[in-house]
């Protein structure tokens, strides 16, 4: 049976990468930022798990408008870091677990949650961030090996929240119904609140994302219950990507602790916001 | 070769006005109908994933619009560099930073286009805690 360790939330703002890659942690407009995550860091080099399912979606880069899959999987041995139009980040090539995804596939279709299939994928920066807000350098090859999990966020309808949070409770069980003894890290990720067009571009709500990330420890079932125009309306029509969020804390244990959390903006439009969750009630 | 379609499909929608069931000021929401109006737009802005389309995109825009059978409109808002307008017609923004970004513009900078502010005044208000309201 395995078993999940932590969970960890997190915006997957693409200029969050590019600092990195070009070196600007320590400039005074993302200083605060990094600083913020080196507790979150260095608890997690030292919970290092098997295996590590990443809740992102794709920005246009590995999908385009053909097909809008609401949920996916990928089931391949490694996905490619995909060029989004100035040339792939320089970081390592994702490792898969095709055994795990598999699995919790069988499971969750069992369970009434019908995931597209994706052989073959080319992760962008909704997965690649998120790799490296946990890992700065990770030299030539992450932690651990990934099972993508995909989900529409751009296309009106989006899944519900409540949906999102009962696939997170089903993949839950999924994961306790592995039969190898693996170590599990999620990662659920995008958001805090943002807009990117409109009159209402540069829309950020904090008091909103403070509840939000208040909630996602203490109540996730007070989140999965807002509708999507409340979603739009509150985080901006970029921010109601926060919804994977509740996959992540779905599949965690019903009382869980804070290990970190912290907030900062702007992360270029966005709002970025990172929580911690170790699965262990304090 | 697909023939440029017309744009009668849906209601038209500006960036002023919210297309579906969901009505949020200044929001635009990038609905199924939105998505079936901008599909060769889109389609044409993600080919510039690569390097040997941006090329030839460059070479003779209004071609590879063709090419992608845009709708006229779409190729103008294109050439013109409309950003609202690549929005209204049903432009994802995902798929329209494609394009900004090849000719070296910021999502700040569209920003400030979609609200009526340079890249500087848009991002100033960013950094005070971002617009509250639209
Ligand atoms: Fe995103």
């Amino acid at each position: 049976m395995a078993e999940v360790l932590w969970g960890l939330a997190t915006s997957h703002v693409p200029s969050i990468g590019a600092a990195m890659d070009r070196g600007k942690t320590e400039d005074p407009a993302w200083k605060d930022l990094f600083d913020g995550y080196a507790p979150a860091r260095a608890w997690l080099a030292e919970h290092r798990p098997d295996v590590a399912i990443v809740v992102y979606n794709d920005h246009a880069n590995g999908l385009d408008l053909d097909i809008v899959p609401t949920f996916g999987i990928g089931t391949a041995d490694s996905y490619r870091v995909a060029d989004e139009g100035y040339g792939p980040r320089q970081v390592p090539d994702v490792i898969g677990d095709p055994d795990l995804s598999l699995h919790l596939l069988e499971s969750l279709i069992d369970e009434g949650f019908d995931l597209t299939v994706f052989q073959e994928l080319e992760v962008d920066h909704g997965l690649t961030v998120p790799l490296s807000v946990w890992t700065p350098d990770p030299g030539d090859a992450w932690p651990c090996p990934v099972v993508p999990i995909l989900v529409n966020v751009i296309q009106y309808p989006q899944p519900t929240a409540a949906r999102c949070y009962a696939l997170g409770q089903a993949l839950g069980r999924a994961i306790a119904s592995y039969r190898e003894d693996v170590t599990v890290g999620i990662l659920g990720t995008g958001g805090m609140s943002h807009q990117l067009a409109g009159s209402r571009a540069g829309f950020i709500n904090p008091e909103f994302d403070a509840m939000w990330l208040e909630k996602i420890e203490t109540d996730p079932s007070a989140l999965a219950s807002l509708s999507r125009e409340e979603l739009i309306r509150q985080a901006g029509s970029e921010g109601i990507e926060l919804i994977m969020w509740l996959i992540m804390r779905g599949a965690m244990n019903p009382r869980v602790s804070t290990v970190h959390k912290h907030y900062f903006l702007p992360a270029s439009n966005t709002a970025a916001g990172i929580a911690l969750l170790d699965n262990r009630p304090g | 070769m697909t023939a440029a379609p017309t744009l009668t499909e849906g209601t038209p929608m500006s960036s002023s006005e919210a297309g579906g069931r969901i009505d949020v000021p200044g929001t635009p929401i990038f609905d199924g109908q939105t998505s079936r109006r901008g599909l060769r737009l889109n389609k044409m802005l993600m080919s510039f994933r690569s390097a040997d389309n941006r090329e030839r995109f460059t070479a003779d825009e209004a071609a590879y619009c063709a090419e992608f059978g845009l709708a006229p409109e779409q190729t103008q808002a294109v050439l013109d560099r409309d950003w609202t307008a690549m929005i209204d017609l049903g432009g994802s923004i995902f798929y329209v930073y494609k394009l900004a970004m090849m000719d070296g513009r910021s999502m700040q900078y569209l920003g400030g286009v979609f609200t009526g502010m340079t890249e500087e005044e848009f991002q100033a208000e960013l950094r005070a805690g971002g617009r509250r309201h639209g």
